[in-house]
Parts: structure tokens; sequence; C-alpha cells
């Protein structure tokens, strides 16, 4: 991917946020997807939410596997640490990462390639693990750097450009998480930034494996007429079942929301979230009958979109351990060997 | 005349009965009387029901390496009597058990054949099944007791060392002991003319398997995290570790834990946590055997080019393919030194036994953080999974771990920009920084093509700056690898080369081929890329024997492309049937070589 830095030009009237900085503060090099890609706007829309919640930027890893999603990370906060793998893999890479140290916001993109067919195994295992992490599926159906191939996320009757349509049954990420127990899921589509902020908002502040799984338009090879994945098809069927707003710790709620059918939960961080939900028979903290309701809803060609559920109880890989509180690289190495006479003693076994 | 302390005791049994502790016990008792043992376990690929052995070489003179000889063989297991009888040295002994009539066992009257109804007393005096089996084996290392001559006091010892916690299980081992042991000095005129007789040869010595040893160095090099996927016969390694860390890793006042285990979904995995680790730095490792580094490759190229330090530990078993797991081979040295696609070199080291396992443990991770690239350690089953007497393990507390060139906040925030690929020092090792330190700090870490800034590229120069940069590296590594162990024995042209379990059966054959007056110099390696002292070692020799544990040759292959040694002196001796190496091999091989006329 190209890799070239932005003018650091900065308007003085920009807004700032708690750590002083602005939201260019945030940006990365340019883009060098095509224009219109649905994946520049989740670009945007991280930036906005990291920029929202005061991170420090080199408190932030960026983690990737390989495809156009798996670029993005070159283009936001370029003062965090970028780790760019290999393909399909860049779950196994944040695993080793987090288990190293536990502090870092880990921030995963990804694809429908690189998560779903090459990538699936390490997909599901990390939330199987409850890695604490966001992870975004940039999901747009189709292979972009190798021109044009279905993905696993193809929707069955969709239309190459070129070629007969898929017959395949498509994955979809959403159900395959929820079924493996991730604690955090959301659907969204790149042109909705509205809906998309808070939820990569929360998704970052979420302790445990947060899937977004976000359309994200191919405007090359997967935006004409008869694709699942265009932004045409997108707008015309993709619904809301669940708004949600972030709240941070220290905000007032009553202040920021006007009453109504609000749902606040809180999150481990003191932050809450507000479920406001538009489908009354919805109900995103039971594991059963989102399935269901997901199932039918794609039965009627319908997407569903917002934050899908959520289970802020259940405790992440560190917890399920039992490790130290302190970040596994930070411990002193001299003081994690037993030392001389300790080994001398042990010795005694093999006697 | 008694041949004493010369003796090569093989125990057949079948696979899930519990023979393991009784051959311990054994084994033990042996070396408590201050008499050197080799234990060598052969094993089926299986879980219960299949052939097993278990041999002990007794060996006065303290030799590394297996016996190709059986002097006593114990026929527990009837599938297997015939074969096991036709393995035992003319002269020697079989015991089988009696409770049985074997007419098969009539047919060779050069050993001796001596009956002991393991299972009929074992029946008449314990009850259940589980029990009755278990028996059956401390029985037998009763009759051994007593046909050796081992001191009755040390195996009583030893089982209340053993059952310390579990007292009332002394007794009725003690009871079992004594079914062998009563019988045989009954029957059969004790002890044999091979015994052991207590010397002091042992002293400062342990008796530890490979995998052990290296998981315990994981734990006094201060690793933290380790991701493996089981797979024979690495396993135990990350067993070890795991055992070690419940011990030694508990933070005392939170109960919790300072280490991080994680069993990985595949090999992958493993390798792809261990890479994330190490970027993040703590000192991350993996365990693997053959078919685990194929598919590692990919990870292992990443890892060379994106220059992120990895340990991994391959204990190789039998191959090709699934191969056979449960068998010894040295095959994955090419596969291991050029792992994955483009230009890929990894450094490699080759301990001999456990106790080096131990060394080149802690000795990897300080290479591979200094060198920013991946290790491995390149063990085998028979040093792994073998029990190998060994110096005893010493650490030394003043020991600084070499983090390698890791820049500080306080660095970072006086530098004016940190690039992360630029050779500032000249050898060919850059400087990096770990997440979360310092925003100045932050590079994006790619496996594509990159310049010495650390930006992506597709510029012909700039690609080559780096990849050639990466041979300053390489450079600077055989440097810094350990050199090779040399013998001289006197000034001659010819000469034995090996590296890892290859070690003890040289220097046996040497001893050995000296008292035929054939004596050879002699150099062992210890790692990949070869240091100077092996090119000149060859250099000085007309004539080198390449003693390796694989089909083809492949360490001789290694000193060609890597050293661009002589061909025409490196003549291969192969041994690679999958057991592991023996001294009677090599002397064989050599005098074979010598009569063709092929020495100098």
């Amino acid at each position: 991917m190209s890799y070239i830095r932005k003018p650091k030009v900065t308007h003085p009237g920009l807004a700032r946020n708690k750590l002083g900085l602005t939201a260019r503060d945030y940006e990365g090099a340019i883009s060098t997807l095509c224009a219109g890609c649905g994946h520049d706007s989740i670009t945007a829309a991280i930036v906005r939410a990291v920029f929202e919640l005061n991170v420090k930027p080199h408190m932030l890893a960026k983690m990737s596997g390989i495809g156009c999603s798996s670029k993005t990370p070159a283009y936001f906060v370029s003062e965090a640490h970028g780790f760019n793998s290999v393909h399909g893999r860049m779950p196994s890479v944040t695993t080793g990462a987090n288990a190293a140290n536990r502090d870092l916001m880990y921030i995963g993109l990804s694809g429908d390639g690189d998560s779903l067919s090459i990538g699936v195994g390490q997909f599901v295992h990390a939330i199987r693990r409850n890695l604490n992490m966001c992870y975004i599926i940039e999901n747009n159906g189709v292979y972009g750097l190798t021109k044009g191939q279905f993905s696993a996320t193809a929707d069955i009757g969709s239309k190459p450009k070129k070629g007969q349509p898929n017959t395949q049954e498509p994955i979809d990420p959403v159900s395959m998480a929820l079924s493996l127990g991730a604690t955090y899921i959301a659907r969204s589509f790149s042109g909705d930034r509205e809906q998309l902020v808070p939820l990569i908002k929360a998704a970052l502040i979420h302790r445990g494996f947060a899937l977004l799984d976000i359309i994200s338009p191919c405007v090359t090879f997967n935006d004409h007429e008869g694709s699942t994945k265009s932004y045409a098809h997108t707008r015309q069927f993709y619904h809301h079942v669940v708004d949600m707003d972030y709240v941070p710790p220290a905000e007032d709620i009553k202040a920021a929301y006007a009453d109504g059918d609000v749902m606040p939960i809180k999150m481990h961080d003191g932050s809450t979230i507000l479920l406001r939900k538009v489908d009354k028979n919805y109900d995103p903290t039971s594991r059963a009958l989102s399935f269901k309701y997901l199932r039918e809803r794609f039965n009627a060609g319908e997407i569903t979109t917002g934050l899908l559920y959520l289970d802020e109880a259940r405790p992440e890989m560190h917890e399920l351990m039992g490790n130290v509180d302190t970040p596994l690289s930070q411990l002193p190495l001299d003081e994690l060997h037993p030392g001389k006479d300790e080994l001398k003693k042990l010795q005694d076994r093999y006697r | 005349m008694a041949t004493v302390n010369d003796v090569v005791i093989k125990i057949g049994t079948v696979n899930g009965t519990g023979s393991a502790s009784a051959n311990g016990l054994l084994r033990k008792s042996i070396f408590r009387m201050g008499v050197p043992v080799v234990g060598k376990n052969y094993f089926p690929s299986n879980i219960q029901g299949l052939p097993t052995w278990y041999e002990i070489r007794v060996t006065g003179d303290g030799y590394q390496a297996r016996s190709n000889r059986v002097d006593i063989m114990v026929a527990m297991n009837a599938q297997t009597y015939v074969r096991d009888m036709a393995d035992i040295a003319p002269g020697g002994w079989l015991i089988y058990d009696s409770t049985w009539p074997r007419s098969t066992l009539l047919n060779r009257d050069d050993i001796t054949v001596i009956g002991i109804p393991f299972s009929k007393m074992c029946n008449e005096r314990f009850n259940g099944v589980r029990d009755r089996i278990l028996m059956k084996n401390i029985a037998y290392v009763g009759a051994i007791a007593a046909l050796i001559d081992i001191d009755m006091d040390i195996i009583t010892t030893l089982l209340e060392e053993t059952f310390a916690t579990k007292a009332h299980l002394i007794g009725s081992n003690m009871e079992a002991i004594h079914l062998g042991y009563d019988y045989a000095k009954e029957h059969v005129s004790c002890p044999l003319a091979m015994r052991v007789e207590a010397i002091d040869a042992t002293a400062g010595h342990i008796v530890i398997d490979g995998n052990t040893a290296a998981g315990l160095g994981c734990v006094y090099a201060g690793a933290t995290v380790g991701a493996w996927y089981p797979i024979t016969p690495s396993t135990s390694l990350m067993d070890a570790f795991r055992d070690f860390c419940g011990k030694y890793r508990i933070d005392p006042e939170t109960g919790k834990r300072t280490y991080c285990i994680i069993q990985a979904e595949d090999e992958l995995a493993a390798i792809g946590m261990v890479l994330g680790a190490a970027w993040n730095g703590a000192r991350s490792f993996t365990s693997t055997s053959g078919p685990g580094i194929s598919l590692m490759s990919e990870f292992l190229g990443y890892g060379y080019y994106a220059e992120i330090p990895a340990v991994i530990f391959n204990v190789q078993r039998t191959g090709p393919s699934t191969g056979m797991p449960t068998r010894t081979q040295q095959c994955d040295l090419l596969c291991c030194a050029y792992a994955s696609h483009g230009d890929t070199k990894h450094v490699l080291l080759f301990p001999a036994n456990p106790g080096e396992c131990f060394h080149t443990a802690v000795m990897a991770f300080d290479l591979a953080e200094r060198l920013q690239t991946p290790v491995i350690v390149m063990s085998d089953l028979d040093i792994g999974m073998n029990d190998w007497m060994v110096p005893e393990l010493e650490w030394d507390d003043s020991y600084v771990p070499d983090r390698g060139k890791v820049l500080s906040a306080q660095e970072l925030e006086n530098m004016e920009s940190f690039y992360r690929y630029l050779d500032v020092d000249g050898d060919g090792i850059p400087y990096r920084t770990l997440p979360g330190v310092h925003p100045k700090g932050a590079y994006f870490t790619r496996g594509s093509g990159h310049t010495k800034f650390g930006g992506y590229t597709e510029d012909s120069n700039a690609y080559k700056d780096g990849v050639d940069r990466l041979l300053i590296k390489w450079e600077t590594a055989r440097s810094i690898l350990p050199p090779p162990e040399i013998r001289y024995s006197k000034f001659n042209r010819t000469a034995l080369l090996t590296l890892g379990s290859g070690d003890g059966a040289c220097k046996e054959a040497l001893d050995r081929l000296q008292k035929q007056n054939v004596s050879l110099n002699y150099c062992r390696v210890k790692a990949f890329p070869f240091s100077d002292e092996v090119g000149e070692f060859i250099e000085q020799h007309d004539i080198v024997y390449v003693v390796e544990q694989n089909r083809d040759g492949q360490f001789r292959t290694l000193l060609i492309n890597d050293i661009e040694a002589d061909q025409k002196k490196l003549i291969s001796l192969l041994h690679y049937d999958g057991m592991p190496i023996n001294s009677g091999f090599v002397v064989s091989r050599v005098l074979e070589e010598l009569a063709r006329g092929r020495a100098a």
C-alpha cells in the first residue's frame, strides 16, 4: 500500500478533545483505495470515534491481515503502531499482542475474504477466547485486489460484473459470532456515519470481543445492478433494529437524552450505552432471540443493523486465564526466573 | 568373568499399562548406585494396546547414546515375543512371564531363557485388574534387581520418595518388588554374569529429557507467552513449561499468573501469536515438530522480513509428511533453515542433549531479541523425549537478558525522528520500538516491500537496500552464534563432523575407533549460519565424514550452501531409520569408508 503522509495543516478553530488533539491528529496516510470506496468512510468514522474517545494515539494498536480492508490501518492514527500481518491471520497476531500487553486498545481491520475464507479458523477462535478487541469486517462480498472474485459473504443470486450469479450459501459473520459467544455484535453500513461512530466507540470500550460487520460497497467490482452489496441495494434493504448512543463515563445521561423507550447498559469502564429499540420485538441481550430474529429478517431479504447483541458480563481472555493485571511484557525479567538456589533444589527429582 | 556396569536391559510391554513408572524406578535405582544410565523410549503413535519398549543402557563409561545391543530382554508383551527374542545378543537373557507356556521361546540356544510367573504371582496377591497389571510391572523391576544385583535399599528409598504423599502404596509396591526379587533369587543363580556395581560416576549429574529441560529454560529465560498446538514429540515441552509456571509463576499476593499459555487452533495461529507477543515486547515461544514447521512457514518468512523476534522449538520427528511421529530424525534442517517463500533464512541452534536444551533455550531468547528474527531450536525426539544423564543444570543469578536494540520512551523523546529499518550501527540490526511506549515510536509493521524508513515501497533500489541489509545482519548472526565444539586427536587429515544428537554416538565412536588405532578429529556444530571455525575446520582436513540423521544429507547441503565447503571432501554417513543413532553405526560406516580408501 502507498504511504503518503498528509500535510499537517490545522485550522486554529478546529475542535480539540481532552488530550488537546484535533481530529486531524488522528488521521493517517492518504488512502490509495478507489474513489468512493466504502472502506474510506469507515476509516473516517474510526478517526472520529478515537478522537471523541480521547484515545492516546500510541496506546492504540492497529491490526490487519491482507486485502483492501487490511490496508486501511495505514490511513488513520499514524502515531499508533500498526501490524499488517499475513492473509487471514490478524486474529492470532492480535491474540499474541494482547497476551503480551493487555493495556493497549486493539482495533483489527479485516475483510470478508480475510475473515471468512482464508482466516475463518482464526476468526472463530479469537471469538471463543473473548479476546478483548474491536474487530471490524469491511464486508463487500468480493475480492478487490485480485479483481472481483466472489467472497464467502456473496448472497445467493448476487450477480458479478462478469460471469454467473453466486449459487453458494453466504457466511453471515453476525450469526457465526452469535453462536460462538462474541460479547458485542453489531452490523452497520459504511454509508451511515451517524450509526457507525457510536458503534465503533462502544466496540472499542467493550471489554471482550466486539464484532462490527460493516457492509462496505466495492465501487469497482460490486456496486452494479444485481449486486446485493451495492450502495443502492444496501440503502434499500437495510433497517435499524436498534439505535444506539454511547455516553462517556462523566456525562449526564438525562441531559443528553429525552425520555422515551431507552434502555441504558453500563459498560465496565463506567460509560453507558443507550439503546433505543426501533423494533419492540428485538432483545439484544438474548442470544437465542437475536438469532431467531436475524434469521427471519435475513430470509425476508432485509439487512438488520445496529447493536445486535451485547454481554458485558462475560470475562475476557486474561480474566478467564487468571493473569496478572500488569502487562506481561512489562514484568521485569529478573523477577521471572526462580534463581540459582531453586534450580539446584528442583533437580533432586531428576536423580 | 562378569561384565560390570555395561549391560543393556530392554523391556517390551503394551502401551497404556503403566510401565513407564516401573521403568523409571529401575533406571533411577541404577543411577543412584552411582552408575551412569541412558534411557530410551520406543513407543507407538497410539494411546493403548500397542507394543512399546524401554531400553536402559548401563554405561559405567558414561556414554550418552544408545547401544545397538540388548543383553537382557524382559518380554512382557506376547505380541512381540518373537522379535524381542531375536533382538537379544548371543549370550544374553530372555525374561518372560511363564504364567502361560510359550513354545516359540524354545528356538534359540545361544541365550538363556528365564521364566517368571509374574501374572500368576500378582493375580494371587493383588485384587482388581488395574492393580494386577501395574504390579506386574513393578514385579519385573524386583526380578531384574535380583538378577543384576541392584541395591534393594535404594529401591525402597525411591518408592518412599515417589509415594511420599500416598504412603499406603509403598507397602503394596514393595510387596510386588519382592514377588519378582524373591522368585529370581530362589530359581536363578543371581547375579547374572552381567551386573551392576556401585561406583561414583553420577555425582553432579541428573537424568532428564530435553523437553523438560527446554521448558525449564523458557521459565528461566523469562518467557511469558507460550502459544502452541499439540504435536508429538514436542507436546511435553509446553507441558513442562506449564508445570514449572504453575510452581514459579504465580503472583504470591494475588494468586494470578505471570505467564500466558495459549493452546492455539493450529500451528499457523501459534506462530502468529508468538510474533504478536514478541512484537509487543514479551518473550514468547512455541514448540512444534516437522508438520507444524510446514504450517508456520508463511509467518516465519514474515518474522524474518519484518524483523520480529521469535523462539521456535522444533522437536524433530521422522518425515516426510506425517512420517513416523514417534521416531526420531534430523530431517528438518533444510526446511527450517530456509522456511518460507522468497529469499528467507533462519538462525538455527543445535542442542546435543537435554542439558544443552536448557541453556540453548535461554540463549535462543537472547539471540532472537538481539537479532530481531525467529530463532529455531533444533531438538529431536531422541533428545526431547528420552532420558539422558547430563551435568546438573546451572544458573547464574547475575544473568542479564539481552533484549536487543529496543528504544525506551526517554530515548524516543530525545530523538528527532525514528525510522524502523535504518542500519544505524552498521551491523545490519536496526532499532525497534514497542507499541504503547511513545507516539514517536510508531511505525507500520508489514511483510510487504518497505524502505529503510519503514514506508511501503515498490521501488527496486529501496527494496534491494532492505534485503541486502538483511545479509549484513546474517553475517552479524554468524559472528555471535556459538562456535562449534572441536577436538583434535593428533595430527591427521580425516575428521568426523556432526550436529545435535549425533554428538553422543560420535564421541563414543571416536573412543572405539581409537582402540582400533583409527584416530579422527572431531567437530560438532552448534548453530546455523555456520561460524568461521566450521569452515576452517573443514579446510584443515582432506576428508570429513558428515554424520547426520536424515536420508538426503541435509547438513552437508547446508555446509556447501552456506560456507561453500568443498563437497568432494564431505562424505555422508547417514542414519535415518527412525531409531536414535548409535556408535556402532558410526564405527562401522567409518571403517567401511576407510576400507574403500576414502580417507586422507
